[in-house]
């Protein structure tokens, strides 16, 4: 039986395999028969390293050479050099762009430094249903540290000066949010974690909840001694039912284990936690409109003052911060806020989680320190757009987050670049639009999405989101006027300063950075009555070439609506207002003869 | 004789001011006390900032100010986008811009929205002419709804209740009735439902108001800003009845009418205006015109009966006697009680109210004397009420299927059909009830305020049990506007302790508190109405001015002070309606045409 | 389950299982456990993990190999669930991609039992605390 000494892995991601990856692999594997090698080395084609921009990969283990670059006819001299010899081919190596040196240990890359993972740290490495993994991993420790080191305001000292900002969307510095409910006065306060994640395709909380439920309890409960309250309240969607169910037995050890009740590690700190579960309305991720949800009241925000701080759940001070800035607080306690305050930008400290979605090879969880930039996440981490198409916007923050481009990839990502940009941070959310994503269409879609999950309490968000949907369905239609887009632009503009919460205050944001950034794509909606990306179906216009057409009659009984006319070998023609732009005549058609635009 | 007054201090916001503070509103310099809204500092500075939703009663406890409409938004220096006034507490040194170009752009867009959401049929809309949607459209100067072609517009099932109607299509999420149903009366019919754009106020899984815990006190009409929540219009049927020949048409005009008719015309709030309403309504076509009052009295004979009965049986030592005595002359009230206290139902007095007493003697007696068939006999109502749109369709006041009183209208409606008739109303001669059940004292008149009714019972059982006649008739301590208020009175030695509450959510908390054993009274006055009936559901549209309210209390009280005869008891029509048909309170006949019975609704939640 | 009453009992709980993981993980003993780690978040058991964990435990039960099954929570890596991280003792830990209840079973007789590795490796690409 043969034991490989050693491993070839060839990247056969699509951007690589696009770059002739597989050929790669087959001159690796022909050179090592002809060197007679074959027993010894392995050569294997493994997912995407995430580094397209420089593929080929071919990464060597167990030395961890990182070759970059690499073509079929370098193959005969990694193996002659490296697997026979052992020595690096040198010219092959990646260099590193700041220093201008080559790299050859891939653990040495920036690349791989490109993903710290912080608030994820036990995520997909513990056994998120034992306690014991928690503890072996310092779980608990942070609490520990806290409760016997720490009064409450140093400990909330720690946490300012982590830098540590909300994770949900607002940015929020945490510290400062715990001081303010420390400092008042009341007979009860509670400590509530919002795990209420609602945007379109984000599972940043839900996969912490699933992979380190013990992280929240910890933090709720440091924050519980900071604040000085001794109930946790934690909101999840009921349609989390996993996370709820580790939430739950994650609960029940803590009780076992006396590191969650009455008298805590002998301290005299008392700390309980429930589950409060949501009904799944994206508004009750709003922490007004999710204190009333808890209280049983329909989930729609209040005006804030009073913040939850000062008058929250059942009119107590109540500190509401979302899961993944808890779940950064025990690292924060154990590894010094300084260590935390020293990763990130000048302003947001620390990572953040996201979720990377849309048209990126690398669609996934990731955790990066703030500051990174866009093209970092998209082009290494992600591995750059899929099938080898041209990237054309990023829309981060969620639904109510702007779409960004080209010009902003190269800027560094945190709460306060974002929101200069004309998007935001928001809970994490980044989908990834190419060249065949239609800007208008993009953002009708997420009005829709803000149309459907308006509470309705206020005017212009119950009113002004659907008048923005309807305009913009209207221009995809092709029904368009010039004045459509001034009236957007003061409608968008309005609702941003006139709506009573987050939700509102930020639904027009794909509107106004899509106005802002893809302004020609619109104008080519509205005047020329074109999708340029081809999306708007009913800006499609199919018509058969006469000179191509022979009169086979095949595509005129393909058609449903019998839009197609004309007579045997004769050329036919397609009568517009029957069309209904199906597409099924242009798979019939042999000859080429239909055409769209 | 000895008083007491206790009152309750009602949930007002106590919290002391704290220091003054300074601010720029328009430009003025202003000083106001710590926790002023932004929109009330305006309006001490004389700026009077557009709103839609907000609305505050002080006095009266009702406050909303959901801060949704966003049409008194402001512009705050310093502050990233624009504040809602009402909602926005002043702070010191506070730069505050109530019409920049920036808000007047937002309030007229926000406005625009709220329009391409609502119905254009402001023609027939009940409300035209008194919307304050209209209104802000006239003085925003909207002249076009900017919105894409066929947009959408937000509609519902129209909702027709026997008092109110539902027309959602017009409701512009206010949410002012959602708080005066829930905050206010605790009724809890009505609640946001759906969202977004389909967001609209209901009842639970937007059932209709009638299989609802709705008692149509009316409050959620007298507080809608637009004709979303309206009667139901009765106006039309009575004019057919006043048209049929056949018909004898006969009106009876409750007490708190005549105090607010006269803001219909212009008039100043608490101007009395019996002796034109009367004239008006016999212009109008009605052949007798008469007074509630007269039954107010009726009622006090029968219920004051009940009362001194019970409080006998209660000091000869039986101590099965029901006490405390409920009032039970308000529909909304008895609906409540229905509702909520289904363990209580022996407590109120049996007797019925002044409009279904005087129905009944209407349609007997009166008949009667009349030599008219009951079924040609129309009785109307003119009340201050839509809850009595309810009551008189009750089946136990029903005789053969023929209802004691036909038609209740409002004082709106009143106000409607006299405009209708083109009457003159400002200039008419003043003219007096027709007898003999147009006769009525003081103790009728104040039925229309809150304790009203419980100082005429006083009034009357005091002289009963005592023998003696009454040094003075005015009870000061059983008058006031405080939500709860207690007193005792003493009936020669033996002190009565009273009880009183108005809007249905301190009924609440009296009879809980009565439920826990908390109080002990021997009788409760119980009213829906901020005020009672002067501010009742069917009253001109106070429009948040709670003064309106106070004036037409006062103007009641003016009235029981100039009548010559201020004690139900001493009313002749009412001794002579006694020896001639009656016989004496509680009597047999009596029981049967002046009492009545309650039933259980309690919803029953399936477990 | 043993109460913590005190700080030096967390204390103590965390040393002696630290020591047991250590132990498990450190060891250069070639009796030593290979751990298995099946991530299932809700996107990995939407793509079939609990299949591939139950079949893991089976065929390494059945043929008594010295291995521990566990589940973690989310790797990250959404392209390509469900993922498996094997690691064999004194060895790097490796994530296999899209594994199926077949390709457990190769993951089993090629790499734990022979060390040879399998066509979709997922390149682990980010450091943990």
């Amino acid at each position: 039986m043969a034991i490989y000494k050693i491993h070839l892995l060839v990247c056969g991601g699509t951007g690589c395999r696009a770059s002739e990856s597989a050929a790669v692999v087959e001159s690796l594997r022909a050179s090592l028969t002809a060197a007679g090698l074959s027993d010894e080395a392995q050569v294997v084609a493994t997912g995407c390293f995430g580094f397209c921009e420089q593929g080929p990969i071919v990464k060597v283990m167990p030395d961890n050479t990182f070759y970059t670059g690499v073509t079929p006819a370098d193959a005969a001299e990694i193996v002659a050099e490296h697997v026979l010899k052992g020595r690096q081919v040198a010219r092959l190596l990646y260099t590193d762009p700041q220093h201008k040196t080559p790299v050859s240990d891939a653990k040495q890359m920036g690349f791989y430094r490109k993903q710290l993972r912080v608030a994820l740290r036990n995520c997909g490495f513990i056994d998120p249903e034992n306690i014991d993994e928690y503890i072996a991993r310092d779980g608990y420790a942070a609490l520990a540290t806290v409760l016997s080191d720490y009064s409450p305001r140093a400990a909330i000292d720690v946490v300012k000066r982590s830098g540590l900002r909300g994770r949900g969307g607002g940015g929020f510095p945490t510290g400062l949010k715990w001081e303010i409910a420390c400092g008042r006065q009341a007979d009860r306060k509670y400590v509530v974690c919002n795990a209420d994640e609602g945007d379109p395709g984000a599972f940043m909380d839900r996969s912490i909840l699933e992979g380190d439920p013990h992280s929240i309890l910890e933090a709720m409960m440091i924050c519980g001694y900071c604040i000085g309250a001794d109930r946790g309240l934690i909101y999840i969607r009921a349609e989390y039912p996993l996370a709820i169910h580790r939430l739950e037995v994650a609960i029940g050890q803590a009780r076992a284990c006396g590191l969650l009740g009455a008298d805590i590690m002998g301290t005299g700190f008392d700390f309980d936690i429930e589950l409060r579960y949501g009904a799944g309305a994206f508004v009750c991720g709003e922490e007004t409109a999710l204190i009333r949800s808890m209280e049983g009241r329909r989930g729609e925000p209040t005006v804030k003052p009073p913040y939850p701080a000062e008058s929250g759940y059942r009119g107590q001070p109540t500190n509401v911060n979302n899961v993944e800035t808890f779940a950064n607080i025990p690292v924060i306690f154990l590894k010094g806020a300084d260590w935390f305050a020293g990763i990130g930008s000048e302003r947001s400290k620390g990572t953040k989680v996201f979720a990377l979605a849309g048209k990126i090879n690398n669609v996934g969880l990731i955790e990066v320190p703030m500051g990174i930039t866009l093209r970092e996440v998209i082009f290494e981490i992600g591995g750059g757009i899929k099938d080898g198409k041209r990237f054309k916007a990023v829309q981060t923050g969620g639904p109510s987050g702007g779409c960004l481009t080209e010009k902003h990839l190269d800027t560094p990502i945190d709460f306060d670049t974002l929101l200069a940009a004309g998007s935001m941070m928001g809970s994490g959310g980044m989908i990834v639009m190419d060249e065949d994503d239609c800007m208008v269409s993009i953002a009708k879609f997420y009005l829709e999405f803000t149309v459907d999950e308006s509470c309705g309490k206020c005017a212009p968000c119950r009113i002004g989101n659907k008048r923005l949907y309807e305009v913009l369905r209207k221009i995809t239609l092709g029904h368009g006027t010039a004045d459509d887009l001034e009236y957007m632009r003061n409608l968008s503009t309005v609702i941003k300063d006139t709506a009573l919460c987050g939700l509102g205050q930020t639904s027009p944001n794909p509107v106004l950075s899509t106005l802002d950034n893809f302004r020609s794509e619109y104008e080519a909606h509205i005047f020329d009555h074109k999708c340029p990306a081809g999306q708007c179906k009913a800006l499609k216009h199919y018509f058969i070439l006469p000179e191509k057409c022979t009169g086979c009659t095949a595509c005129a009984r393909s058609c449903a609506v019998n839009a197609i006319v004309g007579e045997r070998r004769q050329a036919h023609s397609i009568i517009q207002n029957k069309c209904i732009r199906c597409g099924a005549c242009i798979e019939k058609c042999k000859f080429e003869a239909i055409q769209v635009n | 004789m000895a008083t007491v007054k206790n009152p309750i201090p009602t949930n007002q916001n106590l919290q002391s001011a704290i220091n003054n503070m300074k601010l720029t509103i328009d430009n003025k310099p202003i000083d106001v006390a710590g926790g002023t809204t932004v929109y009330e500092a305006a309006k001490q500075a004389g700026i009077i900032i557009p709103r839609l939703c907000y609305l505050n009663l002080e006095t009266l406890g009702i406050e909303n100010k959901p801060a949704g409409c966003r049409i008194c938004v402001v512009e705050i220096e310093g502050r990233r986008n624009l504040a809602p006034s009402c909602a926005t507490l002043c702070a010191d040194g506070m730069i505050v811009k109530t019409s920049s170009p920036r808000v007047l752009n937002a309030r007229k867009t926000v406005l625009e929205l709220l329009l391409s959401d609502h119905p254009k049929d402001c023609l027939i809309c009940p409300k035209s002419g008194r919307c304050e949607l209209q209104n802000l459209a006239v003085c925003l100067g909207i002249r076009e709804i900017h919105a894409v072609e066929n947009a959408e517009v937000s509609t519902y099932r129209k909702d027709h209740s026997p008092s109110i109607i539902r027309d959602m299509d017009k409701c512009v999420m206010c949410r002012r009735c959602e708080t005066v149903c829930n905050t206010v009366q605790t009724v809890g019919a009505l609640s946001a439902v759906n969202r977004g754009f389909m967001a609209v106020v209901a009842p639970a899984f937007e059932q209709d108001l009638q299989d609802s815990p709705c008692t149509f006190c009316g409050q959620c009409v007298a507080v809608c800003p637009t004709g979303a929540l309206t009667e139901v219009d009765h106006t039309s049927r009575v004019i057919r009845a006043l048209a049929d020949p056949t018909k004898t048409v006969v009106v009876q005009t409750a007490p708190a009418v005549r105090a607010a008719l006269g803001e219909e015309f212009g008039m100043a709030p608490g101007t009395l205006v019996t002796g034109k309403m009367v004239a008006a309504l016999r212009q109008i076509g009605f052949d007798y015109v008469f007074d509630t009052d007269f039954a107010a009295d009726l009622t006090i004979m029968e219920e004051g009966a009940e009362l001194l009965a019970r409080l006998r049986r209660m000091l000869e030592g039986d101590r099965k006697v029901k006490l405390p005595i409920l009032t039970s002359c308000c529909p909304a009230w008895v609906n409540f009680f229905e509702q909520n206290y289904p363990d209580m139902l022996d407590v109120p007095s049996t007797a019925r109210s002044p409009q279904q007493m005087f129905g009944a003697i209407a349609k007997t007696f009166l008949a009667d004397r009349l030599g008219v068939r009951r079924d040609n006999l129309v009785v109307v109502s003119i009340m201050p009420c839509l809850a009595k749109k309810y009551e008189c369709r009750r089946n136990e006041f029903k005789v053969d299927g023929n209802p004691d009183v036909d038609f209740a209208l409002s004082t709106r409606e009143l106000a409607h059909l006299i405009k209708e008739a083109n009457i003159r109303f400002n200039t008419l001669p003043d003219e007096d009830f027709d007898a003999p059940m147009g006769e009525s004292t003081g103790a009728g008149v104040i039925f229309g305020t809150t304790g009203g009714v419980i100082e005429a019972a006083t009034r009357t059982a005091c002289e009963l049990f005592t023998g003696r006649q009454l040094e003075r008739v005015d009870f000061q301590e059983l008058r006031g506007m405080e939500g709860i208020r207690t007193a005792s009175v003493d009936f020669n030695g033996t002190p009565i302790h009273i009880g009183i509450a108005h809007q249905l959510g301190n009924a609440r908390k009296l009879l809980d508190g009565i439920r826990a054993g908390m109080y002990h009274f021997h009788a409760i006055e119980i009213m829906a109405c901020p005020g009672g009936c002067v501010g009742g559901g069917g009253q001109p549209l106070h429009l948040g001015n709670a003064d309106v309210i106070r004036a037409r209390r006062q103007a009641l009280y003016r009235e029981d002070a100039q009548k010559p005869l201020r004690k139900s008891h001493e009313n002749p029509c009412i001794q002579q309606l006694y020896s001639e048909f009656l016989d004496h309170p509680l009597s047999e006949k009596a029981h049967r045409l002046l009492h009545t019975r309650y039933f259980d609704r309690s919803v029953k939640i399936e477990r | 389950m043993e109460k913590i009453k005190s700080l030096d009992d967390l204390r103590k709980k965390r040393q002696e299982l630290e020591s047991q993981l250590r132990l498990r993980e450190k060891s250069n003993a070639p009796e030593s456990l290979v751990q298995i780690k099946v991530a299932m978040a809700t996107c990995g058991i939407a793509a079939g993990a609990r299949a591939v964990m139950n079949t893991l435990i089976e065929r390494t039960a059945a043929e008594a190999l010295p291995v521990i099954v566990t589940q973690t929570g989310c790797m990250g890596y959404c392209h390509s669930e469900p993922t498996v991280e094997v690691h064999l003792p004194g060895k790097e830990a490796v994530v296999f991609g899209r594994v199926d209840a077949r390709k457990a079973i190769d993951i089993i007789e090629k790499y734990i039992k022979r060390g040879e590795l399998l066509d979709g490796i997922i390149p682990q690409n980010y450091e943990r605390i």
